[in-house]
């Protein structure tokens, strides 16, 4: 077991401003950047504000920005630093700061609620659910998300334009979108929602220009552009171009009368 | 006199986790205007921690399975200390708490068939686990929170207002159920004493039912799985309120935690690793399960590997291998191993899955493993073996409920589901019935704290502002410590040493009465706990308030183990190693010393020693003679 000292700049304040405050911390064999965070909290700032819960890179709580990159600090291990470098800890810049490195992500939450839920099938009771694995492996690859929100925070959409806000649901939820719109049993086309026009209409799928930043964050691996967004812009451009579609709807509506 | 917001609610849930959001779902679903209490953010509940699975007798992978299977399994596992009324209703009604969470979107994994495929696990007779790879509680919260979504979405259209009929309050935290003490309808439930961590102010929620599912307790202990949630407040809540605890001294470490690096032992490595082929071995290479396998479980294991190793293919011929006995019969003979000195480096044992799947096949069924022990440790799990040892898991003991309405015994109005209740898993919970439990009796307590509030219409028990300057004053407590005050964070690592030292795994008299000690001298000086600067998202003072809450469950598992002589699943005696029959239908009651002694080192907590209903005939029927003769006590089989 080798111990050493190691230098930590870590933001400190609240809404009204704050600065980085140096400490020189203990450091043991093995350990990760929120352990060092914690021993902090316990021997020399013990209002430091943070959050977390698993310790274990399941629940997407700890989120914060290390040497400027969106990361949690449970799974960041110290042996991926030079001892002799020092570490800057900083809240996720895209989200307004409550205290310290604690963030108010409400704005995840609000876009959520925005994002229609699964429609379940009519006609086919619980337990009669059918679905084979290759057809869920799609959106099963997208539930493995812990809602850490760093692709929310790296994405250049939002990071420094709080005005696209309104406009831009932000990678996650994108997601969730092509998620349910990739779901075998989701029935919201028959029941006269469509996920693909959504996406393109009421949550900024059109600002995303797959710079892939998303992807690189994601602590979970998602290839969130490769496999959610570009297939949704993909159905979400045939949709709206494509001239058999424009055929179609031009026929039903003419047999709807 | 403390100048709080207050709120009128029909129900509130204290917890977001598994059970407390299917509770809060079948509370609104009914009708009632609910308001849940989420310690942390909404989705990050304790819940997504679970990985193998979700148990429910559904036969999609064999079809001989049913819910008396599951119901004798539960019993089995639990040493027949179990709840029965529990373990029925929880065996019986947990397909369809599966089955209803696909038309909610959740995506389990399949089988050839199409269907929701299943797994094996420890004490399962047949294939049962419904799975979403090793990340199963992920997905159920994830369901259940986009259900409840969607539920305000509903609203939303209707009444313009997401939260009109059903309202997460997020890092929020309850200390202290309150309670109409009139004389008119009698000691009852009025609402809950909460603070909000982001600003630290105070606030009330008015509600004639309260629904505690705030989970467990392992964050008294020192090497555990659990998160920084897991500080035992429902039961501490429920304690205070005047509701006693069932059982408390079942435990249960889960036999495979990591053990290094230092700062991910306890870390839990899912069941799903033995249950998907994975062995034990020791440091010579042996596969020690099969020198452990106990009396009561003898014709049910493989007494060789090849017969062990056939099961997995053939499993109607063979019967399965010990590595999935049930997870208090495998800690404890880990313990054993690595105490003869057969133990890994890093003083666990080693399991084994590379040399039993090829590398894709791990990664398919294990990504979160094969992640974690990447991530963390440097070891990949498809070419070399993890180190694992025991880790402080779940407590089976629990506010004493209902078994039909998960209504807590003694206060009226207050119910609790999930891991907070007592009763349903016995002496020893198997693996995959957490998630069950929470579906099947946050639902139930949902179910009953609606009828319960619809029952009282107009006769609302009123909050006193007495109650609420008494939470205010204790709350406020840390930021008034005199000079020499405790360090919080100090109290806590010292509490989580002496539980795990003196009243862990394996316990000895002397070491249970000398923890009773430390625990009062602890009380002593968490009464002068204090903490720096000021209300705003504070964890110094969050610890403070929660180090109360710590201690006195602590107090109860500590007193209850001291009591029950004997070893019986999560409750090992070194000094009285076997399981006794007569101490079969014996339950130990923890009480609240009432009033509540002004000196910190006086007891808080009295033992009460009740006997556990009769099994209903046709229950017990379910099982052979001989089995029986090993568990019940001599009367009870003339009964």
């Amino acid at each position: 077991m080798s111990t050493y000292d190691a230098s930590f700049r870590i933001w400190r304040g609240d809404a009204e401003g704050g600065s980085l405050r140096d400490f020189t911390v203990e450091v043991h064999d093995g350990e990760v950047v929120l352990d060092i965070v914690h021993r902090l909290q316990a021997t020399q700032a013990s209002d430091l504000a943070v959050r977390w819960n698993c310790k274990a890179g399941k629940c997407g709580s700890c989120s914060a920005e290390i040497n400027g990159r969106p990361r949690l600090m449970c799974m960041t291990r110290m042996s991926t630093f030079e001892r002799s470098e020092t570490i800057t800890v900083t809240p996720l810049r895209a989200f307004p700061v409550v205290r310290d490195l604690v963030t108010d992500v409400s704005f995840n939450y609000e876009k959520a609620r925005e994002v229609p839920a699964f429609v379940p099938p009519q006609g086919v009771a619980p337990g009669a659910y059918r679905m084979q694995q290759v057809d869920v492996d799609r959106s099963q690859e997208f539930r493995k998300c812990i809602e850490c929100f760093l692709c929310q925070d790296t994405c250049h959409v939002v990071r420094d334009h709080e005005e696209n806000k309104t406009a831009f649901a932000g990678p996650r939820f994108l997601m969730r979108v092509a998620e349910l719109d990739m779901h075998p049993l989701d029935a919201a086309q028959e029941a006269g929602l469509d996920r693909k026009r959504t996406a393109q209409e009421e949550h900024g799928l059109g600002y995303c220009n797959i710079t892939k930043c998303c992807t690189e964050v994601c602590p979970e691996g998602i290839k969130i552009t490769d496999n959610a967004l570009i297939p949704l812009k993909e159905r979400a451009v045939d949709r709206t171009y494509d001239p058999l579609v424009w055929l179609g709807n031009k026929i039903r509506r003419r047999a709807d009368l | 006199m403390a100048q709080v917001d207050r709120q009128q609610w029909d129900v509130v849930v204290v917890g977001a986790g598994g059970a407390g959001l299917r509770a809060a779902i079948e509370a609104r679903e009914r009708g009632k205007r609910t308001a849940v209490i989420c310690k942390s953010l909404f989705g990050k509940a304790h819940t997504v921690m679970a990985e193998g699975g979700i148990a429910a007798s559904m036969g999609n992978v064999n079809e001989g399975d049913s819910w008396q299977v599951h119901f004798r399994d539960t019993m089995r596992g639990g040493k027949f200390l179990n709840q029965w009324r529990m373990a029925e209703l929880h065996a019986k009604e947990a397909p369809d708490r599966v089955w209803e969470l696909e038309t909610w979107g959740a995506l389990f994994d399949r089988t050839p068939d199409g269907r929701i495929s299943q797994r094996n696990f420890g004490g399962h007779e047949y294939p049962r686990l419904a799975h979403v790879g090793d990340r199963t509680g992920l997905e159920l919260i994830r369901t259940l929170q986009q259900k409840i979504v969607q539920l305000q979405q509903e609203d939303f259209k209707e009444c313009g207002d997401y939260e009109a009929r059903l309202k997460v309050f997020q890092e929020c935290t309850v200390t202290r159920v309150l309670k109409d003490r009139g004389t008119s309808g009698g000691e009852r439930v009025s609402g809950a004493f909460c603070y909000e961590r982001e600003s630290g102010r105070f606030f009330v929620l008015e509600a004639p039912a309260v629904v505690l599912a705030t989970g467990g307790i392992g964050k008294s202990f020192k090497t555990t799985s659990n998160s920084w949630e897991y500080t035992g407040d429902g039961h501490a809540l429920a304690l205070l309120a005047g509701a006693p605890l069932l059982n408390m001294e079942f435990v249960q470490f889960h036999p495979t935690g990591m053990v290094w690096p230092p700062s991910v032992k306890g870390i839990l490595v899912t069941e799903s690793v033995r249950g998907d082929g994975g062995v034990l071995r020791n440091s010579e290479g042996e596969r020690f399960m099969f020198d452990y396998v106990p009396d009561v479980f003898k014709e049910k294991y493989a007494e060789s590997e090849e017969e062990g190793d056939r099961w997995y293919e053939d499993p109607d011929h063979n019967r399965r291998p010990p590595e999935l006995l049930p997870r208090d019969e495998v800690a404890r003979a880990i313990n054993s191993e690595v105490k003869a000195g057969r133990g890994s480096p890093h003083g666990g044992v080693f399991l084994d899955v590379s040399t039993r799947m090829p590398a894709e096949r791990i990664k398919r069924r294990l990504p979160s493993m094969y992640h974690q022990f990447k991530e963390l440790a440097d070891v990949d799990i498809t070419a070399e073996p993890m180190e694992v040892g025991p880790t402080c898991h779940y407590v089976m003991g629990g506010i004493a409920v209902d078994s039909d309405t998960a209504a807590a015994v003694g206060v009226p109005g207050l119910f609790a589901a999930g891991e907070v209740a007592g009763g349903m898993h016995g002496s020893n919970r198997l693996g995959g019935n957490s998630l069950s439990d929470l579906l099947v009796f946050g639902r139930r307590a949902g179910l009953h704290a609606a009828e319960y509030a619809d029952g009282l219409a107009g006769a609302l028990p009123a909050v006193s502002q007495a109650e609420i300057d008494a939470a205010a004053t204790e709350a406020l407590a840390p930021f008034h410590a005199a000079d020499g005050a405790e360090n919080p964070y100090t109290l806590h690592q010292e509490l989580q040493t002496t539980m795990n030292d003196l009243v862990g795994i394996i316990r000895r008299e002397g070491e249970m009465a000398e923890a009773l000690e430390k625990l009062a001298g602890l009380r002593v000086r968490a009464a002068r706990a204090g903490v720096e600067g000021h209300r705003q998202f504070n964890p110094g003072w969050h610890l403070a308030l929660d180090l109360r809450n710590m201690l006195l469950v602590s107090e109860c598992v500590a007193r209850a183990a001291l009591e029950r002589t004997e070893s019986r699943g999560g409750h090992t005696r070194e000094d009285c190693p076997s399981m006794e029959r007569a101490w079969r239908p014996v339950n130990l009651l923890c009480r609240p010393v009432e009033p509540a002694p002004e000196d910190p080192a006086a007891d808080r907590i009295v033992l009460v020693r009740t006997r556990t209903e009769p099994v209903r005939p046709d229950l017990l029927a379910l099982f052979e003679k001989e089995e029986l003769a090993k568990y019940l006590a001599e009367e009870e089989l003339y009964e």
